[in-house]
């Protein structure tokens, strides 16, 4: 916890630096809308968070949230009926695709970086191919109610963001997560300790994939469709699990800390935005961000750690 | 060399050792593990900085703060790990670094002629300057190397364990190479475990023991016997815990006719409550049986009882457990906590894991805090983590990979406490060790390995002498 409180003093910091600028920004309603907005980025970086600490990265994510959205409207095409189904069907082709990066990844030895590069490449050709460039058909609008909607005062996005964050802190603390955390921190101990490593990797990209189809269920809701909706998302979610002090490499950061860097991330285009600076500006930013942050990092492991052990 | 001294973080590895080898000479370097032998060798040829002492090659004083000042002065070193490019050609790596130019590009026909040259001195006629080193066996890629040094007019040539990698009509020919080698006036340092070869070409003996000279003498004035006596002489000085009082319990391990890729013919049984030493010379498959009969690399041939292991999984469900040597790569979440280190096998393979707090006091982790990481602690309470993070399964096998290499002595009465006290609770223990004394000391049978094959089996209590003898009579 020592090592991932540093972003919590920034995310304070930046919050406050937000008031200071909008005085209504701490309101209950202009709060919740915030939370709302940066909901789909936490979730993401819950589960990119999952592959990161097992040692590997899930570049798919962004893609994955393009297609399902677009397979979501084409399927749905306004009809209320198809909703819940289609919702169950994304979640299971979430699932699918975080199974195939992990299967590839695990037993077939390619590093995720590019199995999951292919990925990306593949859904985004596909969705491509299967649209001809613009999305067809429609959501419904019970679909849109998640990511637009709320319960009372809070939006349903608020609430699923509660839930996946209580559901992933507990994956965190329960067997499942500390083996998790061993098989990234090193794989060959875990091995001979008896980790099942290639299995719990691949349950890691699983979850990724999960939280893509969650986020793409809240976006769509949110945002629309179109071709665009996940582009940008994979480098979001890994700029702001290692903006929480999750190291590249696995084996160390909590996903609280992960998700506090995705609200973090959220604060800062908000920011920049409240200040008239360009969004064309946000992959700079994010840049600068994700190098600055391993680097700090590299620094601080280097001091901290014993001269010679 | 004279007087060379030089410790690593304050252990003392070398102390006043002078060697003194001369034109022509071929001089062999003996001594156990741990003696010292590579560590001199190194500061030779300029890998580490001696804290104390002279070098002088040729008459001329020098000091090497780095490997190519060696080479300069003519200094070479064949490691057995070899430092060739696979991908390259033969005269490529002979003259990596400081190819023949001309007009501002690599002059590839010199190159190839000068390497051709000086293979055929070598008497190398089995591949030629343009074949790529990675078609090459280990014994011709050894040529390569001498080659190399050659090539840059070495006037020293020492040569680490250079047989370890070799089939048996390949060491004949390494023979011929080092003879040729002394023919012209070059001083061979031969480092070697194998008594045989080392009475067949040295000249001169010397050897170290605990990081001083013990004596240089001609090698025609010593034979086997004295030998290993001088290697290895030295009273058993530590205490270690009494030995099992009654005879061993039933098998609970047992393979026939074991094999793989580096073990051949294993038969061995490990016993209720006994303590079995696997000695054996470095290379010789020791920590290779460990890892067979845990399943990481696991036999292929053979039958094991209770059930041949397919992986380290399987193992463990079977009941046997695997401290390993490299406790950092191997055994450890080094940013893990104690806790989270100390139930890991429990956790990963479901099983109950209570009392992990009075387990951290059973192996004396001191002080014992289950929170802090374990990277932050020293070489024997991570070992003592490791120890932990098996009992709380409770294997009734313990395979036991150098477990008290690198860690203080008080650590390391603890941890032969320890393995005494599972031995007198019912587990059958397989312990190897390169430190014979700790070996003898803790074992209730010795089994000795030689080159992946069982050597012979010695009972509690033998001389450092016999087993060295079996160890490394070929």
């Amino acid at each position: 916890m020592k090592r991932s409180l540093p972003i919590f003093v920034v995310l304070a910091a930046l919050l406050v630096a937000i008031a200071v600028a909008n005085p209504y920004f701490l309101d209950p309603p202009a709060f919740l809308a915030f939370v709302k907005r940066a909901a789909p980025l936490v979730i993401l970086a819950a589960g990119q968070y999952f592959v990161i600490v097992s040692g590997e990265f899930d570049l798919s994510v962004g893609s994955l949230v393009t297609a399902e959205v677009v397979i979501a409207a084409r399927l749905i095409d306004g009809t209320a009926a198809a909703t819940w189904p289609v919702m169950v069907l994304l979640i299971a082709l979430g699932l699918l695709a975080g199974l195939v990066n992990g299967s590839v990844t695990t037993l077939l030895r390619v590093p995720s970086f590019i199995t999951t590069l292919g990925m990306m490449l593949i859904l985004s050709g596909a969705v491509f191919l299967w649209t001809g460039g613009s999305p067809r058909g429609a959501l419904s609008p019970q679909f849109r109610e998640l990511g637009r909607g709320s319960l009372g005062p809070v939006p349903w996005s608020v609430l699923i963001l509660v839930v996946t964050a209580a559901a992933a802190i507990w994956a965190m603390r329960a067997d499942f997560g500390r083996t998790l955390v061993a098989a990234g921190d090193n794989d060959r101990a875990a091995a001979l300790s008896g980790v099942r490593v290639p299995r719990i990797r691949t349950i890691g990209f699983m979850i990724s994939g999960l939280s893509a189809a969650v986020a793409a269920i809240l976006l769509g809701g949110f945002a629309g469709v179109s071709a665009q909706v996940g582009q940008g998302l994979e480098f979001q979610a890994i700029t702001a699990v290692v903006l929480g002090g999750v190291v590249l490499g696995g084996g160390r950061g909590s996903v609280v800390a992960a998700m506090a860097g995705a609200f973090t991330l959220e604060a800062l285009f908000t920011l920049l935005n409240l200040y008239g600076i360009s969004g064309a500006l946000e992959p700079a930013v994010q840049g600068f961000i994700i190098i600055g942050a391993v680097a700090l990092g590299a620094v601080n492991f280097r001091r901290r750690r014993p001269a010679v052990a | 060399m004279t007087g060379i001294g030089k410790s690593f973080l304050g252990v003392r590895v070398l102390q006043g050792v002078d060697l003194e080898a001369a034109a022509g000479e071929v001089h062999a370097v003996v001594g156990e593990n741990g003696a010292g032998k590579s560590t001199l060798m190194k500061i030779l040829a300029g890998v580490h900085i001696p804290d104390e002492g002279t070098i002088e090659v040729d008459g001329r004083s020098v000091e090497f703060g780095h490997p190519v000042e060696a080479q300069l002065a003519g200094v070479a070193i064949i490691y057995q790990e070899f430092n060739l490019l696979p991908e390259r050609t033969v005269a490529e790596n002979v003259y990596l670094g400081r190819e023949p130019v001309r007009r501002g590009l690599v002059d590839r026909a010199a190159m190839e002629k000068a390497t051709g040259e000086l293979l055929r001195s070598l008497g190398e006629k089995s591949f030629g300057p343009r074949d790529l080193v990675r078609r090459l066996s280990v014994a011709q890629q050894q040529v390569v190397e001498i080659a190399k040094a050659l090539s840059l007019n070495a006037r020293i040539v020492v040569m680490d364990e250079p047989t370890a990698a070799l089939a048996d009509h390949e060491v004949e020919l390494l023979y011929t190479l080092v003879r040729r080698l002394a023919g012209r006036g070059i001083a061979v340092l031969y480092i070697s475990h194998r008594l045989r070869e080392i009475f067949e070409l040295a000249d001169q003996i010397t050897v170290l023991k605990d990081g001083a000279r013990v004596t240089t003498a001609p090698a025609s004035s010593l034979d086997a016997g004295a030998l290993v006596r001088l290697m290895v002489g030295r009273e058993l000085d530590s205490y270690f815990p009494p030995r099992a009082a009654g005879p061993p319990g039933e098998a609970l391990l047992s393979v026939r006719g074991g094999g793989n890729d580096r073990l051949h013919g294993i038969d061995l049984d490990l016993r209720a409550g006994e303590i079995v030493g696997l000695a054996g010379l470095q290379g010789s498959g020791r920590t290779e049986l460990a890892k067979a009969l845990f399943g990481a690399e696991p036999f292929t041939t053979g039958d094991m009882k209770p059930r041949r292991p397919r992986s380290p999984r399987d193992a463990i469900a079977v009941g046997i457990g695997l401290v390993t040597e490299d406790r950092k790569a191997e055994g450890l979440l080094l940013n893990q906590q104690v806790r989270d280190n100390a139930v890991l096998v429990a956790r990963a393979t479901g099983r109950p894991r209570s009392g992990t707090d009075r387990l951290l006091e059973r192996v004396r982790l001191n002080p014992p805090r289950p929170r802090q990481e374990v990277r932050l602690l020293s070489g024997g309470n991570q070992q003592k983590v490791v120890l932990a993070k098996w009992m709380t399964v409770a294997p009734r096998v313990m395979l036991f990979d150098e477990p008290t290499r690198g860690v203080d002595v008080g650590a390391k009465a603890a941890i032969h406490d320890l393995m005494r006290e599972l031995a007198r609770d019912g587990t059958a223990i397989l312990m190897i060790s390169s430190e014979l004394p700790e070996l003898i000391g803790m074992s209730d049978r010795i089994v000795v390995l030689r080159d992946g094959r069982i050597a012979g089996e010695l009972p509690a209590g033998p001389t450092e002498e016999a087993v060295m003898r079996l160890a490394a009579a070929s």
